[in-house]
């Protein structure tokens, strides 16, 4: 009985540590710095959080098909500077306007996640392989694109997606908001997200029980370079500028806000809320150490460590399941 | 065409005519027929390899036949795939479970099937949740579908899986070895399922190694060996005795020679050896010189007798002695230094480096030996390989040739090469010749009988009863984690052990 409890114990301990961590970061930080517990920083917390988010949902989706995509930043890099060209006149030569700029670039974020999909599905290459590769080709076309140097001029309604904000929250926070809801519905009402989470406990048997498996995979990958061309508009509204040398390390916190939300490497498990939540705790680890006035590149040290211990506790406890 | 007047009692569900299949060096199905009647628990029992599990694997669409005919309910058909298999209402419950434990009850029942609501994207959960309430409760199941299935028993998975069977509207379901998992009052109530299943009209393959359950549940039995049918008949008619002696009766020949005699002095002795279901206390001695026979079924906790013994599985009770002194062995790198080498049963995923060249498989555990300051001394390594070459006579065209393009029997020559260089006192062998041809097989036979010369103790796990019977001094016989019987050269017969290692006898 009494051993019965303490595995339960511990059962709940791992199912809520992340909300756990959160708090834990919360109050650590309320009590080091007076400025983090108020009301315009942790609206600025949720701001800042938005992109990583963001990626994070897409991320959510692969990897739970026991996948990967390491393509997510560079695409949203990439996608955010073709929006730019589009929106201002830059590179195209024809200015679209925002909207259409907007549409378009979203359907290059699916395009292009659906190449590295096909590429895994059809074509059999493991999935780190294709994004690996496909984060380096996205890298080179906004290099290419932008000549390397930042595109701005950017209309004011391109920049409002970044930085404006409805009845005091960020319009970044809007748009995370409704992509969650939807992305929940998406995992836990359809057939689509029912059989994703098929794929990831065991694709073969999966296939045997008559999923469309590539159909599925594929579409998995899609909806990541469709978050990640969410992403990229973002940031590039948020920095009123298409800036091609940023977001290197996107891709890691994106995977770590997964991670830390208890989505397996191996797939199978785990849920967009919680990835959120571990956005949330990448994204107040990096406002808590601004505001205590850790340097920039100390934290990108910490936000590493922070990464091996999350997927070190995601490969002990998976061992211990098994 | 008077078989269509049956009738239903007697009705003949399935039949498969003069099924053959082979594998590259082995004819694993010869001309094997195969009735099911409806409502039937049928028994198919057989030594490892007999072609129980092609010919069911034939049968569910995992794999094609060479030749025969299937005919399903009076119609011949073509099965393409297991997913076809299911549709024409044939369902196999696996040894190891197949259920997605990262979902729910219901959504393993009815996964790729789930009902939509309006929008056809849409999964109908409450629809779902009923339907598969309802395929637990023909079965008389009590279980949640909304529990996840990583919060149920083994049992209980295997539930699930026989309501998913029956949600295909399955109506002869394959039980692959289904109590090998499960405790006593769960094969309980298996049987009582099946029971009831059986009143349902449903038919069921029953496949087991273990012989009481065979007598306790089925109403025929059919009898494969050496991937020919021996026989098949009601189980009334039959005793346990008899379906033995179908399953093994084999004429030993002269193909193992035997001159080699065991010495007085223990080399290795263990007490009590616990882990889990696998070992439950484990007790034997090994001499000098002597070639121990350990005999059972496959799952009966013989391979981890030599895991635990070679440091590759932690204990949870029992000791182990090395010429008298106690020794604690944590790891194979320990139990190497104390002069046991082990042989597993898996070559390929174990035991061999395919990609890598014969010599340096050879070389690979004793390399401290063969270098100087960390630096393999290559001449060294060459001169270890080319004399283990022309002393077990291992057929290649040089040292440097690729393991992978190596026969089964040479290859089995190499790992054994590679433990003879260390010298080992010690040698476990875990199915020293399985899946390689007869010539090589007398030759690794002598290779043993010649080390056994020399002092080497060894222990000699196979599931090929001639073999053991041909090579051993001694003979273990292994069930359910329990040494049962133990027989010498002279004393053991391939009827006997085969009793002991069915549960049929108590020889302990």
């Amino acid at each position: 009985m009494a051993k019965e409890m303490r595995i339960e114990g511990r059962e709940l301990l791992r199912k809520s540590s992340v909300y756990l961590i959160l708090i834990l970061l919360l109050l650590t930080f309320s009590i080091l710095s007076p400025r983090f517990l108020t009301a315009s920083n942790l609206i600025n917390v949720l701001l800042q959080t938005s992109i990583v988010a963001m990626l994070a949902i897409g991320q959510t989706v692969v990897m739970l098909t026991a996948g990967i995509d390491l393509s997510v930043g560079m695409v949203g890099i990439l996608c955010g500077a073709i929006a730019a060209g589009l929106a201002t006149g830059y590179g195209f030569g024809l200015n679209l306007g925002t909207v259409p700029a907007f549409l378009l670039t979203l359907i290059l974020g699916s395009v292009i996640g659906g190449v590295s999909g096909l590429l895994i599905v059809f074509g059999n290459l493991p999935p780190f392989v294709a994004t690996l590769a496909m984060m380096a080709v996205a890298r080179g076309l906004t290099l290419v694109f932008t000549q390397g140097k930042p595109i701005a001029g950017l209309p004011e309604d391109f920049v409002f997606v970044g930085s404006g904000s409805v009845l005091g929250i960020p319009f970044p926070v809007i748009l995370l908001f409704v992509a969650v809801v939807l992305a929940y519905l998406l995992l836990a009402r359809t057939a689509f997200g029912l059989h994703i989470y098929a794929i990831g406990g065991n694709k073969e048997m999966a296939r045997l029980a008559g999923v469309n498996v590539r159909r599925v995979e594929l579409g998995a990958y899609i909806i990541s370079g469709l978050t990640a061309a969410f992403a990229g508009l973002i940031l590039t509204g948020r920095l009123a500028s298409a800036q091609p040398n940023v977001g290197a390390e996107l891709n890691l916190e994106s995977i770590a806000a997964c991670v830390l939300g208890g989505t397996s490497l191996f797939g199978g498990t785990g849920n967009v809320l919680k990835t959120i939540v571990g956005a949330l705790i990448m994204g107040t680890l990096a406002n808590g150490m601004n505001l205590l006035g850790i340097p920039s590149y100390p934290q990108l040290v910490i936000k590493g460590l922070v990464f091996i211990a999350a997927v070190t506790l995601d490969i002990l406890s998976t061992r211990k399941r098994a | 065409m008077a078989e269509e007047k049956k009738i239903t009692t007697d009705e003949i569900l399935l039949e498969m005519k003069g099924i053959s299949k082979s594998f590259p060096g082995v004819q694993a199905l010869k001309n094997v027929d195969f009735v099911l009647r409806r409502g039937e628990i049928h028994g198919l029992v057989g030594e490892n390899g007999a072609g129980k599990t092609t010919l069911m694997r034939i049968l569910t669409g995992v794999l094609p036949k060479d030749s025969g005919t299937i005919i399903l309910k009076g119609k011949p058909v073509h099965i393409e795939n297991p997913r076809h298999a299911q549709l024409l209402g044939i369902s196999v419950i696996h040894q190891e479970l197949s259920v997605l434990p990262n979902l729910t009850v219901g959504q393993n029942i009815m996964l790729g099937r789930e009902p939509r609501s309006f929008l056809p994207f849409l999964v109908d959960w409450k629809k779902l949740y009923r339907a598969s309430l309802e395929h637990l409760q023909r079965l008389n199941v009590d279980i949640d579908p909304r529990t996840p299935i990583s919060e149920l028993s083994v049992a209980q998975r295997q539930m699930v899986e026989i309501a998913r069977a029956l949600s295909f509207k399955a109506d002869i379901i394959v039980m692959d070895e289904p109590t090998s998992a499960l405790t006593e009052k769960e094969i309980e109530s298996l049987f009582s399922l099946m029971r009831s299943l059986r009143e349902q009209g449903i038919s069921i393959i029953f496949i087991s190694h273990k012989l009481e359950e065979i007598f306790s549940i089925v109403d025929r039995v059919t009898v494969l060996r050496d991937g020919a049918l021996v026989g098949s008949m009601p189980i009334s008619e039959v005793k346990t005795e008899e379906v033995v002696k179908m399953m093994v009766g084999r004429e030993l020949g002269e193909m193992f020679p035997k001159d080699s005699v065991p010495q007085k002095e223990v080399v290795l002795s263990v007490r009590n050896l616990k882990r889990g279901k696998e070992l439950r206390g484990v007790s034997f001695d090994l001499r000098r010189g002597e070639i121990l026979g350990l005999a059972g079924l496959v799952g009966s906790g013989r391979t981890f007798v030599a895991r635990a013994i070679f440091g590759a599985d932690p204990l949870e009770e029992g000791e182990i002695l090395i010429e008298g002194k106690k020794v604690h062995i944590g790891s194979p790198q320990e139990a190497i230094s104390l002069g046991i080498g082990f042989l597993p049963e898996d070559r390929k995923a174990q035991g061999l480096f395919l990609g890598l060249p014969l010599s340096h498989n050879i070389g690979i555990t004793g390399l401290k030996r063969l270098s100087l300051f960390g630096v393999v001394i290559f001449r060294k390594l060459k001169e270890l390989a080319l004399n283990f070459v022309n002393k077990l006579r291992i057929r290649t065209p040089n040292i440097s040739q690729l393991v992978r393009n190596l026969s089964g029997g040479t290859q089995q020559k190499v790992i054994l090469a590679r433990w003879l260089s260390l010298k080992p006192r010690i040698l476990i062998l875990d199915e020293p010749t399985r899946g390689i041809d007869v010539g090589a097989k007398a030759e690794i036979h002598a290779i043993m009988s010649e080390l056994a010369k020399e002092g080497v103790a060894i222990l000699m796990i196979s599931s090929e009863l001639p073999e053991v019977l041909g090579v051993s001094d001694r003979i273990l016989v292994m069930h359910e984690g329990r040494i049962v019987g133990e027989f010498t050269r002279e004393e053991a017969t391939q009827d006997r052990i085969m009793l002991c290692a069915t549960g049929g006898a108590n020889n302990g």
